[in-house]
């Protein structure tokens, strides 16, 4: 049992209280419009993926939130309270995943754990259990008393959950919290982040991983150029923008197969650099016709959230 | 009503700075070997070196041993040097490399309680460099009276103006390599004309006059007299120059890195 979440697990099945509500949220940095009035709320137990390429005004938004920036115009509420006026008090019942380690590389692990608990004015006797019980979470028992510089990149992501963890959070944010970790280390913390979901807590995360938004949110926000594309569970996305099927095709001779090709309107196509994506419900004759075309390589896949993803956001590489 | 909640507001705020300072120290306490060397073995080098070395030129300085006389110069400068380092490169660190000020923001914690606590650590390292100094200077025989351990108060005070400053640099710099101007064209000239190596009187009238806007200068005018058996005059002066640079940066810094972290 690892009970983190102060809250109690009363269920709201009805009208579940709202825990973040944004409205008409807008922010500019030296003229340029980053977020253009958006509106979102969630609520109690939600886990919300925030999804958008580089530039679309996702890390904004979370920095709105924490406080650590003011919206030039529009209203925030996090946790019942107004912010930025009162951020102090919402961030100590917060937990933050950043982006970037920022733990301290001098420290041991459970030092690092006492010394973030202090910031929340925790002395060392309530801290003792809390961080005996989040590092058998991190699964970092052995590791209590070694150096922060000596655990690897998903132990070390680990701790960092943890470390989010120890003011008993009613609310944990996620900037890219996978980003950069091997398979393993990644299937490991989305195991810790749908334990903490199970146990009420409400979660918001922002990924470029598709596949990790599929996984583990119950709602997902689409933001692209500062504005909301779309909110709505994963599977409504992916039923409401995209055909129900894909055929992905690429290889050699991709060209003269598709040139040789006959579908009709129900059929969409897509070419994203070399490959080729057909989207319908029923592609079965541009399956066959795959039959002795040596070269191509090709998937045949129900759509996904990558497919929506790309769909709202263009196709074009982003590099701003 | 109000003075109540003036007051827990201020202990919340010393609270929370606190948790920095003691971070701080944590991290110091591990590592206080190589620190100590920095701030202690350094100054001592120069003070022997010069003290004897030039000493057996010199003479007597103001009716004490040269030695004498530049020692508590050589305490004064490594008050200042010690929180000047750990407010550019050490607070540069915590705030570029490590992000250790990014996670803090995470927490309860504000840009003010961060630039405190921090002012508080740079003092409170000022204060174990004199420390250090003071016990080796009084077991060699070079201080002449008890009262030489007012000089940690001072040494305090010193930290915190210098460490303010230096913290103030560290929120305009974009890399380390902007420490070196303030380092060749503030800290250096300072040393140099606040008394630490010769006596003011030395120097031209118009030079004498300037020095009295220079922290160090009201620093050495207290250090000296308690370490050499006197007793410091104008002490309200001396204490209020370095305490009103203090403030100054303290606050300026404060603004600055709210610019720039939080944006």
């Amino acid at each position: 049992m690892h009970a983190f979440v102060k809250t109690p697990q009363i269920v709201h099945l009805m009208n579940p209280p709202v825990i973040v509500n944004a409205n008409r949220l807008t922010k500019s940095y030296n003229g340029k419009t980053v977020v253009k009035g958006i509106d979102f709320s969630i609520k109690k137990g939600e886990c919300c993926g925030i999804l958008g390429p580089n530039g679309a005004g996702k890390t904004t938004t979370l920095r709105m939130l924490v406080g650590h920036t003011s919206p030039d115009e529009g209203r925030l509420e996090a946790l019942g309270l107004p912010i930025p006026e009162k951020a102090r008090e919402m961030r100590s019942k917060v937990g933050v995943v950043p982006q970037v380690d920022n733990l301290d590389p001098d420290f041991t692990v459970s030092e690092n754990l006492y010394s973030y608990g202090r910031y929340f004015g925790y002395n060392r006797k309530a801290l003792e259990p809390r961080i005996q019980k989040l590092l058998d979470f991190a699964s970092l028992q052995d590791k209590a008393d070694s150096r922060v510089q000596a655990l690897s990149g998903g132990m070390k992501r680990r701790l960092t959950l943890a470390r989010s963890l120890i003011n008993e959070p009613e609310l944990l944010i996620l900037d890219e919290p996978t980003t950069g970790l091997d398979p393993q280390a990644r299937q490991l913390i989305w195991q810790q982040l749908r334990q903490l979901q199970k146990e009420g807590l409400t979660i918001i995360i922002t990924t470029h991983y598709m596949e990790e938004a599929e996984r583990l949110c119950d709602r997902i926000i689409v933001m692209d150029h500062g504005t909301i594309l779309a909110d709505d569970r994963p599977e409504t996305l992916i039923k409401k923008h995209i055909e129900p099927h894909v055929l992905e095709v690429h290889g050699d001779d991709v060209d003269k197969w598709h040139d040789a090709l006959q579908f009709g309107a129900a059929i969409r196509f897509e070419q994203v650099g070399e490959t080729r994506f057909y989207y319908g419900s029923e592609l079965k004759s541009l399956i066959d016709s795959l039959d002795g075309w040596s070269g191509l390589r090709y998937l045949y896949r129900p759509a996904n959230l990558e497919d929506v993803f790309l769909k709202l956001t263009g196709r074009d590489l982003k590099d701003d | 009503m109000t003075e109540y909640r003036v007051m827990m507001e201020t202990a919340a705020l010393f609270s929370r700075s606190s948790s920095v300072w003691m971070r701080n120290a944590q991290v110091w306490s591990k590592l206080a070997g190589s620190s100590l060397l920095g701030s202690f073995a350094e100054p001592l080098f120069y003070l022997f070196a010069l003290g004897y070395g030039l000493g057996q030129f010199i003479g007597s300085v103001e009716g004490v041993s040269y030695i004498v006389f530049l020692a508590s110069g050589i305490l004064s400068t490594s008050a200042m040097n010690t929180a000047t380092f750990e407010g550019l490169y050490l607070a540069y660190t915590r705030m570029e490399v490590q992000r250790t000020w990014d996670g803090m923001l995470s927490t309860p914690l504000g840009v003010t309680d961060i630039v405190l606590g921090e002012v508080m650590w740079m003092g409170t390292k000022s204060v174990i460099s004199a420390i250090a100094i003071l016990l080796v200077t009084a077991l060699s025989g070079f201080v002449e009276s008890v009262s030489a351990l007012w000089v940690l108060p001072i040494a305090f005070l010193t930290g915190c103006c210098f460490g303010s400053v230096a913290l103030t640099v560290t929120a305009l710099s974009r890399s380390y390599d902007f420490f070196m101007y303030y380092l060749s064209l503030v800290v250096t000239p300072m040393v140099l004309l606040s008394g630490v190596f010769f006596p003011l009187a030395s120097l031209p009238e118009t030079v004498q006059g300037l020095v009295a806007f220079l922290p160090l200068y009201h620093v050495v005018e207290m250090v000296r007299p308690l370490m050499t058996g006197g007793v410091p005059g104008s002490l309200l002066l001396h204490l209020f120059v370095p305490a009103v640079y203090c403030l100054f940066f303290i606050s300026l810094a404060i603004s600055l890195l709210k610019r720039r972290l939080l944006n």
